[in-house]
């Protein structure tokens, strides 16, 4: 295999497969590497298998499409590495690897980043016992291993996968003890004047009503305007404590919690490379500044999908072809003129797509609570890192998140302060008086992914090809 | 445009700095700390933390040496063991040269009238680290020596000199430094600060601050890489390096391993980064493999590269400058400047109370530094 590419793609869900696609319609050299076994990311785990494929279609999402995409993806040419993991990325671009024991660098001349979005971190007391974990992890199971839970749930959050997720798992032959519904009361009177705008994805809109009524239909009990929640128990869940927004509290016996409080975009490999970013305040989170075409502050380095911002399937679709015909532009495959052209019908379907997003954004706008934990709740699960001991760090300093990191070992882990760098940011900014844009967060450190020492040696003295 | 003045104003809040301020407030001098960034931001916080006398050129030895024994009364000066324990340092022979050189070292400290450095053999070497790979030969030891945890260290002193009254100001960025009769002021956006004395313990940084003074000092820049690694259950004590490879090998008191020992990251001063180079990197990762035979399934956490200067003979400057009176330089440790922390403040202190000090700096002036440019011309 050649290690130099005209562009290589990080991660083959839905952004990163148009891409590739179009980039290799283009005459580029593409290279696609990806975590998982086969093509279609977390929306479309598993797309090529029937059966995935049978289930979702009952609740009528994309996933034709999205196996369309995944055969295409398949026969487009493009060198494709999968269950490889991206553990560095450097200007220039080097992406190094790692597949089982063997490390490899690619050079590509142009990066697409196209890693999507994790969940957002729920920290609240208890959220560290055993038998709490998230609905987006228990869909990884159904999706890949058919897997459901042996006994009934309770699901704790807001957002669409939390419905998609409930409905999935009573289709499936799962049971759910009750559902808290956290999105707060003000977000349906914030997202009403975005409806009008939001008409024209019908047909998603009409997907989640239906999501909505089959749940009323199946007599769970559905609390809703939960502000607070506990989990309860010493050595595993054994109880929910929750309250709503009248302040009535109750408790709930349960044995597993799922939690989720929507996704925001992944942004550890811009941060790795050094792009600039920037506040998006609709969706509380941090993304790459873009130009129209999906171009980081790094000149080269596009990002496509929802490490830009949480669009969709179909928007992130439409961006990756849009990222293709800049990166081919880049290369002289195109010209500039051409390349507008181009990109006339990819933006218009984006721009429709994203019609539905300011609706949504609202809609599960995530309670104020998650930003603020209590002094005594764990932040930073992989150190044991409490609110309370990052409040302490970043009073009386300057209260950046590396110096706090520093002194209290949170975001020092083995997640790499994925999941906590967002809830830091919170907790410094209230307690420093400042903006979370104004407070960013940490630096990232390779390695991205992990990699034993004898794996790091084995590079000695490998010559990158430039 | 508000005005500040001070006795003595330390431009740099790394550990130098946070040293200077503290026997300066300790002194009674009125102190303040212009720190750029935030304290620790750079070598400070990305320091390995080796305390160590082993191996120190016979112009800082002395120093070293005295600062050695500041360590083990550490609690003393800053009110916190810094997370220093002494389970020695040893540097490693892994050929018969490297044997040879050995002994010469030991031969010059011990004819330099320092007993501190001990030849051990291969019997020794491996009762005192039995995980060592089997083609070790020799070591010297130093059973004083050891480690301390950087960031509790920086707190430490942080908190030090806080108690002792100096006032630290972070993001506060010298700008401009100019005379004014007999005092020196510090220009920083709308803010003028001014004092008799200005420290410059300014790190990767100092040259730039030594030419607002006047000074030109040639001095170069270190990007050192380091790699932590996930917690393992405890199997060395003492800090290793080898005679002829760069190798700084310890676990650290929670269990991670820290491996260094001075393979070059790529620095750029006007971003302020460091960045790795991950295919030397993997130099270090290779030379701790092949010593400790065991260690290779150990998932690294974490690797990083921190920036400081570095001077032509591997020493630092410390001293008053040669054309700015008033003004006391201390930089260019040179990846080993960790050490000699708790010392160079007691100095910068003598400095500025007394005009003079008793402890041995004359062979690190910035003089040495600038006659060798000026012959090397």
């Amino acid at each position: 295999m050649s290690h130099k590419f005209d562009l290589i793609v990080l991660g083959a869900g839905p952004a990163g497969m148009s891409a590739a696609r179009s980039a290799r319609a283009l005459g580029l050299d593409v290279a696609v590497v990806d975590e998982q076994p086969a093509p279609g990311g977390q929306v479309w785990r598993n797309v090529e298998q029937a059966t995935a494929r049978r289930a979702a279609e009952a609740f009528g999402s994309d996933y034709e499409a999205g196996a369309e995409l995944a055969g295409s993806f398949r026969t487009c040419g493009a060198t494709y590495l999968t269950n490889t993991q991206v553990w560095q990325i450097e200007p220039g671009f080097r992406v190094y690897t790692r597949n089982g024991g063997d490390l490899d660098i690619l050079f590509g001349r142009m990066l697409l980043i196209a890693t999507g979005a994790l969940e957002r971190a729920v920290p609240f007391p208890g959220w560290t016992l055993p038998g709490v974990m998230t609905v987006g992890a228990a869909q990884i199971l159904m999706k890949s291993a058919d897997e459901i839970p042996d006994r009934p749930v309770w699901i704790a959050g807001s957002g669409p996968l939390t419905l998609l997720y409930a409905t999935q798992l009573l289709e499936a032959g799962g049971a759910i003890q009750g559902i808290l519904d956290t999105a707060p009361r003000a977000n349906r009177y914030r997202a009403l004047p975005h409806a009008m705008r939001a008409l024209a994805c019908r047909d998603e809109l009409l997907k989640g009503m239906r999501w909505i009524r089959h749940l009323r239909r199946s007599a769970i009990p559905i609390i809703r305007d939960v502000t607070e929640i506990e989990a309860l128990g010493e050595s595993q869940v054994e109880g929910i404590r929750f309250r709503t927004t009248g302040g009535n509290e109750s408790t709930v016996p349960a044995t597993l919690l799922l939690v989720h409080e929507g996704v925001v975009s992944d942004i550890h490999m811009t941060l790795a490379l050094g792009c600039r970013h920037e506040w998006h305040d609709a969706q509380q989170c941090f993304v790459p500044t873009l130009d129209e075409w999906g171009e980081t502050s790094e000149q080269g380095a596009f990002v496509a999908g929802d490490g830009s911002g949480i669009g969709g399937v179909r928007s992130a679709c439409a961006a990756g072809e849009i990222a293709a015909l800049a990166i081919a532009r880049a290369l002289g495959r195109l010209s500039a003129a051409e390349a507008q052209q181009a990109a006339h019908e990819p933006r218009r379907r984006r721009a429709r797509a994203l019609a539905l997003r300011p609706f949504l954004d609202e809609l599960y706008r995530p309670r104020s609570q998650l930003a603020h934990p209590a002094d005594d709740t764990i932040v930073c699960r992989c150190e044991h890192v409490t609110a309370g001991a990052i409040r302490t760090a970043a009073r009386g300093a300057a209260g950046d998140p590396n110096q706090v990191k520093a002194a209290t070992r949170c975001g020092m882990g083995p997640c790499l302060g994925r999941v906590c760098s967002l809830t830091v940011a919170h907790v410094i900014a209230d307690t420093s008086g400042r903006s979370v844009a104004e407070t960013g967060v940490y630096r990232v450190r390779p390695p991205l992914r992990p990699i034993t020492l004898a794996q790091l040696a084995s590079i000695e003295g490998k010559e990158i090809a430039a | 445009m508000t005005g500040h003045e001070f006795d003595a104003i330390v431009i740099g809040g790394g550990l130098h700095g946070l040293s200077a301020a503290l026997h300066l407030s300790r002194a009674n001098r009125k102190v303040v700390v212009l720190e750029r960034a935030w304290v620790g931001r750079h070598a400070s916080g990305a320091s390995a933390a080796g305390v160590r006398t082993l191996g120190r050129a016979p112009q800082e030895l002395a120093l070293s040496l005295e600062a050695m024994h500041m360590w083990h009364r550490i609690e003393r000066l800053v009110g916190d063991d810094c997370g220093f324990h002494s389970h020695g340092q040893v540097r490693l022979a892994e050929s018969e040269a490297d044997v040879e050189k050995l002994e010469e070292r030991v031969a010059l400290v011990h004819g330099l009238g320092y007993q501190h450095e001990e030849l051990i053999d291969r019997v020794e070497l491996r009762r005192l680290v039995p995980a060592l790979s089997r083609h070790c030969m020799a070591a010297i030891l130093v059973r004083d020596n050891g480690a301390a945890d950087p960031h509790r260290t920086l707190i430490a002193f942080r908190r030090a000199a806080e108690g002792a009254g100096a006032q630290i100001r972070e993001g506060q960025g010298a700008e401009a430094i100019e005379r004014t009769g007999s005092c020196w002021t510090v220009r920083v956006g709308a803010d003028r600060y001014t004092a008799p004395f200005v420290v410059n313990v300014a790190g990767a940084w100092a040259g730039r601050i030594a030419a607002m003074v006047g000074d030109d000092i040639p001095i170069g820049t270190k990007a050192s890489m380091m790699i932590v690694t996930e917690r393992v259950a405890h199997f060395i004590d003492p800090v290793l390096g080898a005679v002829s490879r760069p190798l700084s090998f310890k676990q650290t008191d929670r269990g991670t391993l820290l491996i260094g020992g001075g393979r070059q990251g790529i620095a750029d001063l006007d971003r302020e980064t460091a960045t790795v180079r991950l295919v030397e990197l993997a130099s270090a990762a290779r030379t701790a493999c092949e010593l400790f035979p065991t260690i290779g399934e150990i998932r690294v956490a974490r690797v990083w590269a921190g920036l400081e200067a570095a001077t032509s003979d591997q020493v630092p400057v410390i001293g008053p400058s040669p054309n700015a009176p008033g003004v006391i330089h201390v930089f260019g440790f040179t990846g080993h400047g960790f050490q000699l922390v708790p010392v160079t403040g007691a100095v910068v202190t003598d400095l500025v109370t007394r005009g003079r000090t008793e402890r041995p700096i004359n062979a690190l002036t910035a003089e040495r530094l600038m006659a060798a440019r000026s012959v090397a011309a």
